[in-house]
Order: structure tokens, then sequence, then C-alpha cells
């Protein structure tokens, strides 16, 4: 026990995976402390799915150690499945069984005593009681999701695994859900959750994220923004649809979207990008105000370099 | 909308080319299977067996005896394989299969036969596949008449006027009557167990991997050999509830005799039902979809309906066929189900039997637990 606390939840080293010669991984190293929410994100095929595979057993890295939980990923993959509650990215409970069967059957493989009591208090929890002897895969997508999660903490595991949990939930469901995520590592719980949107990856103690297999930026989000140098500016004004569509072919300009009425534009050089924005000073229907750079400016800037690295290379 | 639409029903018949292709065990199985097939019917089956084992119990060593012997070979529907010593060891040789005949030679025989006094020759059959032995016993008549010819010469040849020297006394054993029903109906048990049991086991892993559900119960502490009892334990039941009703029809219907012990049959169908139940899950462990798992029974199916003796004298078979008959589980089980039911076998007779599918049994076991993967790899 006292190793395990000594050691971070998560500990990996130099991680790398290859399918059919092609490296989807590469020397990933990711330390996530105890009772920490971890976020990873990542564009579609970035290796989030096939990182947190391996992390729990059910892929070898082809290169790389690391320990879950204090235990080593390749040779106590057995003993780590018992404390770790891993969500899939796609439903895999059995669509043909009710979903008090579903958690019966989870219950009595991890050899859970008392299993009527504790699938009853995730039933309550789910607020599925009413529906518990509805068949899985009945349920819409996003109560699937929901079910998905209570089976994989019926457990209580020490670390969750969470692959991309809330796609397709409601707002008001996401929300419960990561308050119950916060709750839960308040216990000191450790969670690492991949995610596509922003406002989750705000909600996390820490993030990392990952591009064509490399990790490239990890630390809370303010660090992540902090590290970029990303600056930003505000264009606020009308006939801002042509204005992007100049700047965006603009070498000096690494992102611009548009907000309505504003015009969220950035780059990693400040007099450059003043130089680019210099032009649009003149007009009197548009006003330039400092802005701040978020997590999605930061996230395409990673993308953009990743994949110069990747054809330097 | 309403009308076909030539360009919309060749986009369908293009993607059905392309998974086709993709799928290379189905389309490899959609070329194969025929091949097999053709194989199987064109080269192994033959109806009309010969060169089946015999055992003689010869008590006269005249030149006559021996006469008969050679005869009897020559004829090509007999090989002779053993010199029985007594009357018990002509039981046990049929009892365990070991030969298909078995003829007694009385003492006095060259004695009797120059006095004209027709003596008698008793011949066994195991009749309980009355196809295997129906062409060998009429050659048998013919061979009982002209044996002597040649040795019938100066003062004896007007025994050859006779029609027959000597008189045969056939004892189909085991099935008087040569009723096909007391040799199909047992068989068909092993037929119909080894389809479900084989199919079963090989969808029930696939469907996890096809639906995704793989994943999660990769993910849990469930060990291999844990998942694999657990699917197969549930067809066992299945497969008792078959022999029940296959069983009853047996005695009601048919009117199969049940000469051995139920008891012996019911530990001898566990064994059998495993032994199929670990080939299914072998299967499993290759196929990607449930397609394939379907086509991959079929092509355990075909040759262990068509070469272990269930529809064609496992005797009558090419030394090839009769080898790879010897693998299969059914070949053995259809021995064991048929010295229980029809001969009253007991554990010695059966035993060889017993160890050909236990040796199976541990070899596909120790095959799937081996390809059993742990990991997503
Ligand atoms: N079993 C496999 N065989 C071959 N390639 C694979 C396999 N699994 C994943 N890959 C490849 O590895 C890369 C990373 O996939 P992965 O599923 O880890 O991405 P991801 O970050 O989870 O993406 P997403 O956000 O879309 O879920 C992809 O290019 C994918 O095609
Ligand atoms: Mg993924």
């Amino acid at each position: 026990m006292t190793q395990q606390v000594a050691t971070p939840a998560i500990d990996v080293h130099g991680l790398e995976k290859r399918f059919n010669g092609k490296t989807v991984v590469q020397d990933l190293t990711l330390q996530v402390p105890h009772g920490r929410i971890y976020g990873f994100l990542g564009p579609n095929g970035s290796g989030k799915t096939t990182t947190i595979r391996m992390l729990c057993g059910l892929l070898t890295p082809d290169a790389g150690t690391g320990t879950c939980l204090g235990l080593d990923i390749v040779k106590e993959a057995a003993r780590i499945k018992r404390q770790v509650g891993y969500m899939t990215q796609r439903f895999s409970l059995y669509e043909d069984l009710s979903i008090r069967e579903n958690l019966e059957f989870v219950g009595r493989v991890y050899g859970m005593d008392d299993l009527k009591r504790r699938v009853g208090h995730a039933l309550e929890r789910l607020d599925l009681v009413s529906r518990q002897h509805q068949l899985a895969g009945q349920l819409s997508g996003g109560w699937k999701q929901r079910l998905a999660l209570a089976s994989c903490l019926l457990h209580e595991p020490r670390l969750l695994l969470l692959d991309e949990p809330t796609a397709g939930v409601d707002p008001m469901a996401r929300r419960e859900f990561w308050d119950e995520i916060h709750r839960l590592a308040a216990e000191g719980l450790t969670v690492l959750v991949s995610t596509h949107y922003m406002d989750e990856a705000e909600r996390c103690h820490a993030i990392a994220y990952i591009a064509y297999g490399r990790l490239m930026a990890k630390g809370t989000v303010d660090e992540v923004i902090g590290r970029s140098g990303l600056v930003t500016w505000t264009v606020i004004g009308s006939g801002l649809d042509r204005i992007a569509r100049a700047l965006a072919e603009d070498s000096r300009v690494v992102t611009v979207a548009a907000f309505g009425t504003t015009l969220h534009v950035s780059g990693t050089d400040r007099d450059a990008l003043a130089a680019a924005l210099a032009p649009l000073r003149a007009d009197p229907s548009l006003r330039l105000e400092p802005g701040e750079a978020t997590l999605e400016d930061v996230f395409i800037l990673l993308m953009r370099q990743s994949r110069a690295e990747l054809r330097a290379a | 909308m309403g009308r076909f639409s030539v360009s919309r029903w060749f986009a369908v018949l293009i993607k059905e080319f392309v998974q086709m292709r993709r799928d290379r065990l189905t389309f490899g199985m959609m070329i194969g299977i025929p091949v097999i097939q053709l194989a199987l019917f064109g080269f192994a089956i033959n109806s009309d067996p010969k060169a089946l084992p015999t055992a003689v119990r010869a008590a006269d060593s005249s030149v006559y005896a021996r006469s008969l012997v050679s005869a009897l070979g020559n004829s090509g529907y007999f090989r002779i394989v053993r010199e029985a010593a007594s009357e018990a060891e002509v039981e046990r040789l049929l009892q365990a299969g070991e030969v298909q005949f078995a003829l007694t030679i009385p003492a006095g025989f060259a004695r009797d036969i120059l006095r004209g006094q027709r003596p008698a020759i008793l011949v066994e059959a195991d009749a309980t596949d009355p196809a295997a032995t129906s062409n060998a016993l009429a050659a048998l008549q013919v061979v009982a008449r002209t044996a002597f010819d040649r040795d019938l010469t100066g003062p004896a040849l007007a025994l050859r006027a006779h029609p027959d020297p000597v008189e045969l006394r056939v004892h189909r054993r085991y099935n008087p009557e040569g009723i096909s029903q007391y040799n199909v109906v047992p068989g068909l048990m092993g037929v119909i167990l080894t389809m479900t049991m084989v199919m079963m086991t090989a969808l029930a892993v696939t469907r996890e991997r096809e639906r995704g559900t793989m994943e999660a119960l990769l993910a849990m502490p469930v060990r291999p050999g844990e998942v694999m009892l657990g699917k197969i334990v549930p067809y066992i039941f299945v497969g008792y509830v078959q022999v029940v009703l296959i069983l009853l029809a047996a005695h009601h219907v048919f009117g199969v005799p049940m000469v051995g012990s139920l008891l012996l049959l019911s530990l001898m169908l566990i064994l059998f039902m495993a032994a199929n139940l670990a080939v299914g899950f072998t299967f499993s462990t290759i196929a990607k979809n449930q397609l394939q798992a379907m086509q991959m029974s079929f092509f355990f199916f075909l040759p262990s309906i068509l070469l272990s003796g269930f529809m064609f004298p496992f005797r009558g078979m090419p030394d090839w066929a009769q080898a790879i008959g010897e693998v299969l589980p059914l070949t053995h089980f259809l021995r064991i189900v048929r010295g229980i039911m029809l001969k009253g076998s007991g554990w010695t007779e059966i035993e060889r039997e017993v160890w050909a599918l236990a040796a199976f049994l541990i070899a596909a076991t120790v095959v799937a637990l081996k390809r059993y993967r742990q990991t997503l790899d």
C-alpha cells in the first residue's frame, strides 16, 4: 500500500504501439497522481483509445514500461483489471440482457458480496429502478452511456479509465456526470478521461494533448494555454465573413474563428499578428480588442505543429 | 423512387462484391466446400465395402479348411486378420468391433465334407450397420459353393454336384433383422450433437467480438478457462435435452434396443459433447464474425457426417479417408454409442474409443486455450 501511495496512480514511460508496422502511439510518458481527474484530448485517430487499452492490459505495448496503481501494466495486467473500471468508447454491455442483469453480471465477475444491495444502489443512483427489467439494447444512446458508467463503478475501482464517456449525452446529464466524477475524485479515485469537449477539459485537474500518437502538451489548462505563446485578438463589427476568409490565408495567423458578431484571431508572434491585423484598424466599422486564447486555439496550433513535424520527419 | 433504377441496383451490387472479396475466409469456403464435397463423395465413399476384417476359428486344419480360408480372402470381401482360439475370443473381437465377421469351422470338417454330410460353418456378422455386411454375406454364398472345387477330385468329384458341400449358418449379430434404424438412430444422436455443439459455441464467442462486448469482458478479471467453461456448460445441458429426445424416439418410435448401460452412455456423452464444444471454441477464436463461425462449423460437420461411418460404412472407405475419419470425434462416438446400445458393450470393449475421444478433447482444449487472447492485440 505504501508503495502505491508514493507512486502516481498512472506512471508510464516511453509507451509505443504499432499496428501492422504503423506507429499509432509513440514514446508516450504520462504521470497521473492519485485522486486526480486527468483529461486526455486529441484529434480522431490520435491514439487515445489505444493508450487507454495499453494502460488496462488490453493491448501489449511494443515498447516502454509503466505501472498502474503500482502494478506493472504488462506482467500484472490481471491484478490491474480487478482495481480498474474501464468504460469503452463503443457500448459494450450486453444488449440482450436487462439493465439489472448486466449490472449483476459485472458484480459477479468481480466476486462482489452483497450483490443485490449494490446493484439496487447503483440503479437508484442512475434513477433506473423503474426500468431495471428493460433490455439494455433498448436504451437511448445517452442512457446507455450512463449505464456503462454505473457498471464500471460497481466494483469500486481505484482508477477509472473513461473513453469518451459523454459522447451523445445531454448537457444536464453531462453536468451530473462531471459532478459525480468530482465527488469520486474527492474520495481518492483517480480518473483518466478522454474527451473532445473543451468545457470538459476545463473541468479536469490536468490535461494531456496527443496528436498523431505523440504527446504534444500536458499540464493544467492555464499552463497549456500559457505555454503555447498564443496571442489573441477579438474583432467586432460587420462583414466579418469576408475578413475571416482573408485572414485564414495569412500565414501569420494561426486560427480564425467566427462567433456571430465577433471574430477570434490568434497567432504565435505578437508583432506579426499585429501587422496582419493593421489594415483592419483603419476600418471605422470594426473594433479590435485584445482577447484570450482558448484551449481550442491551442489544440489547433498543436495539431498543425505536429502535422508539420510529421511531414518534416 | 418508384421505378427500378439500374444505377441504384448497381450501387448495391458493387457493394456486395466488395464485401464478398474482403471476407477472404468466406470466399475460400465457398470455393473449398464444393471441392471437399467432390473429393469425399467422389473418392472416399464406397457403398460396397471390401476387405472387411474377419476372424477365423478353425477346429480343423485340413486342406478343406485352408481352401475355404483362402477362398474367403480371394473373394475380396474378407480380410483374415485373426486366428481366434476360442469362442470367447470370437465374442470379444466382435463386441469390440475389431472384426466384422467371425467364421467358426467345426471339428471333423474334412471328414464331414467327404462323407457328404454338409458340415455347418458358423458365420457371425457384426450387423449393427446392415449396409456394411450385406454384399459380403452374398459373396460368402458363392465362396462356400466353389471353395472346394479344386480339392474335390477323383472319387470325391461326385460331391461337387451337390449344390452346397457345406452349410452356412449366418448369425447377424446385434441386429438380426438388419433394420437400418438400429444403426441410424443412435448415430443420429452423434450427428445432431456435433452440429449443435460446434456451432453454438463457435457463435457464442464470436458474437461477443462482433457486438463489441468482448472488450469489456477482457477488461474484467475473468480468466480464459472461466470464460470457456462458462460458455460450454450451458450447451452441455442443451445437448442432454437433445439426447433425451432422441433416446425416447429411438425407444418408442423406432424400437431401437438399449442393451447396454445408460449410465455409461451418459458419461460418454459428456466426453463427446466436451470434445465438440472445444472444437467450437477453437473456431470462435479464429473466426472474425458469426458468418465465418458458421462456415467453419459446416466445414467440420461435412467430413464428420461423411467419413465417420454414419452415412457410409467406415470400412468401405480408402485408407486416407479412414485416417481422417479416425481423427474425428464422431467416428469414435458412433462406435461407442452403437456398442453400448446394440451390443451391450461395457468399458473394456469401448476403452480404445474412449481414449481416442479423450485425446481429441485434450488437444482441442489446448489449442482453444492457446488461441484465446486475453488482449485485443
Ligand atoms: N486494431 C487495430 N488495428 C489497426 N489499426 C488500429 C487498430 N486500433 C486502432 N488502430 C489505429 O490506431 C490509430 C489510433 O486509434 P485510436 O482508436 O487509439 O484513436 P483515438 O484517439 O481513440 O480516436 P477517436 O477520438 O476517434 O476515438 C488509428 O489510426 C487507428 O486506425
Ligand atoms: Mg477512441
